[in-house]
């Protein structure tokens, strides 16, 4: 099937008559994703958003209950979001996220109604990387610029108009919002073109990575690999795979709500005990069992690296901690140029 | 819709007893008694508590699923949470949530002696266990039950009816105390745990361990315990880390790539051995 690009705005607002929609938006010369109030407030033109998308389904905020509380007894009220979603032009890296994020909030003991209630009802409508950006290394995580993992649609930009590719049913019930033509055999020529020229230049060697992780746990390499970290927490902030949350009261006396919001593994804050004991007290060990939960401990558990190789930790990082030059010092070999 | 195991469910605090000048022991009933008909916990369990209006904190439950229909909570007045809680009365409503984790493998005890150390607060999560074993639906199936316990200073001791008064008076079960410091009212042992179970010397024959206390304590009482000759499957211990959630998901109590909320609160030696020592 065929969009033209003049005709994504009509097909967005079409859209929001059933669906809260969500598209990439410029604010503060970011790019960001945030629900659209007109189709035509939606770019087309981005590499991708400062914050990953993943704050759609897992809020950076969220009420989990109200409640209100006396002698006499409780009344809590449960706030789950339910409504009907699309996440517009979210890359393949950040798709691929969202499957790695399913496997925490649905373990094998505990569902997370919260988040699986609006994963559930989005519908995830992907536009692959025509060129990915010099800190992308997606290819190396088992991703790719027009990888299709999780999306139900995924667009291929040729220019004036998107190549769709249909993926899923739900995929399938949106596109009947959208003035769609059939593609032709020069469209689907030029999206296989397209898909061919798009390179990710920037690579990290897993091979043999998570055999090292599992017995470097005392090495040396984690003092000096670390030391330049200053525990500011972007990393994690604007890294799609993160799912670390705190559970907080906001409430005069016994009248509030429950509240969750992100936190980070790289605050001192995280870990203390009541009583001042700290499991993992400086620097050196956050820095640590971070790089070891993506690249060890959630594979352990997941069976999967907890990293799509999107590279916002390194645009975001205010020291140029780079978590490719990182990789490439565990695995004992020359920190590979950056481009 | 859906049920958020996040949301807790409400109970009564029914009876409060003043354990040490700081530890106090929380008797508490859900509201609605189907909930405790569900609530189903195993000795070593835990469960997050929430006063309202503060917030939550994960508390080991140290009744026995043996008492039926009531739930206590020993907590030591440390944080937010606790100096919150410990100001609520008689009467007053909170939330619990539960119960969470693994729990101590009491079917593998079976006609084993236990020999539980406790230091200070470390004997609340014990109690559990210590109460569901010399509950008289279950005494015939283990051995003799020791237990050895230290605090501080008699102030500091926690349990006292329940070392003094209740468990000392049943058949093969043995009391040791000790405090740190010599105090003019104490004729007991004098010492630190660790020291005292080394002069005890009992042996590992048939013999599980099962400790809990300050981390110090811990050290060197699994260092004791080496010597005198008890393999790494035959010493449990319960660990307590930050936790939030309890549902293996907020991500900060993982000891490499174990959820203490979900693969824990219980490890034996052996397991803790192959951890990173990050508890």
């Amino acid at each position: 099937m065929i969009i033209t690009k003049q005709d994504i705005p009509n097909f967005l607002d079409s859209l929001k008559n059933n669906y809260q929609v969500f598209a990439p938006v410029k604010q503060d010369n970011y790019t960001m994703f945030k629900a659209i109030t007109s189709g035509s407030d939606a770019i087309l033109d981005y590499s991708n958003s400062k914050i990953p998308p993943k704050g759609i389904l897992f809020p950076q905020t969220e009420e989990l209950f109200s409640y209100k509380v006396d002698k006499q007894g409780a009344h809590l009220e449960e706030k789950i979001d339910s409504e009907q979603k699309v996440i517009f032009g979210i890359r393949p890296c950040d798709a691929k996220s969202i499957a790695l994020l399913d496997n925490v909030f649905n373990n094998d003991k505990y569902e997370d109604p919260y988040y699986l209630t609006r994963r559930e009802n989005t519908v995830l409508v992907g536009i692959g990387c025509n060129q990915p950006q010099s800190t992308c290394f997606c290819t190396s995580v088992e991703g790719g610029p027009f990888d299709t993992t999780n999306l139900d649609l995924l667009l291929v930009d040729i220019g004036d108009k998107y190549v769709v590719e249909v993926l899923t049913d739900k995929g399938k019930k949106v596109l009947t919002s959208a003035a769609c033509s059939d593609a032709s055999e020069a469209d689907k020529q030029a999206a296989a073109k397209t898909k061919e020229s798009a390179t990710v230049v920037s690579k990290v060697n897993l091979d043999g990575l998570k055999q090292k992780l599992d017995s470097n746990f005392y090495d040396e390499i984690w003092d000096s690999i670390s030391e330049k970290c200053i525990g500011c927490a972007a990393c994690t902030y604007s890294c799609p795979t993160c799912h670390c949350f705190d559970i907080v009261d906001e409430a005069k006396d016994c009248d509030g709500c429950r509240v969750r919001n992100w936190d980070s593994c790289m605050f001192p804050e995280f870990t203390i005990h009541g009583s001042g004991h700290n499991p993992r007290p400086s620097g050196k060990e956050r820095f640590r069992n971070r790089v070891m939960h993506k690249f060890k401990y959630f594979i352990d558990v997941n069976n999967a690296t907890a990293c799509v190789g999107c590279g916002r930790c390194i645009q975001n990082c205010p020291v140029n901690l780079d978590i490719r030059e990182v990789l490439a010092d565990i695995q004992g070999s020359e920190a590979r140029s950056v481009s | 819709m859906a049920d958020s195991p996040l949301i807790p469910f409400i109970a009564t605090i029914t009876d409060i007893v003043d354990e040490t000048s700081d530890v106090k022991t929380f008797q508490m009933v859900f509201d609605d008694p189907a909930v405790m008909e569900a609530f189903n916990n195993k000795p070593g369990q835990v469960a997050q508590l929430s006063v309202f209006g503060t917030g939550e904190a994960t508390i080991s439950i140290t009744s026995s699923p043996t008492r039926n229909g009531i739930l206590e909570f020993s907590v030591k007045n440390v944080g937010q949470l606790t100096t919150a809680l410990h100001q609520l009365e008689i009467g007053s409503k909170v939330g619990i949530r539960g119960p969470y984790g693994n729990h101590f493998p009491y079917h593998s005890m079976q006609g084993k002696d236990l020999l539980f150390i406790g230091g200070g607060i470390g004997l609340a999560p014990l109690r559990s266990l210590i109460d569901f074993v010399l509950d008289a639906s279950n005494r015939d199936q283990y051995g003799k039950v020791t237990i050895l316990y230290g605090a501080r200073s008699m102030d500091d001791l926690c349990f006292k009816r329940d070392l003094f008064e209740r468990w000392c008076r049943l058949p093969d079960t043995e009391v040791l105390t000790t405090i740190d410091r010599p105090e003019d009212a104490w004729t007991g042992h004098v010492g630190f745990v660790p020291a005292y179970l080394e002069e005890i010397n009992p042996t590992p024959e048939n013999k599980i361990a099962i400790t809990c206390g300050p981390p110090i304590m811990i050290k060197f009482v699994l260092q004791a315990l080496e010597k005198m000759g008890y393999t790494d499957e035959q010493v449990i211990t319960t660990l307590e880390l930050k936790m939030k959630c309890g549902i293996g998901k907020c991500g900060r109590c993982n000891i490499g790539d174990k959820f203490v909320c979900v693969d824990g609160p219980v490890f034996s030696l052996d397991q803790i051995k192959a951890m990173p020592p990050e508890y």
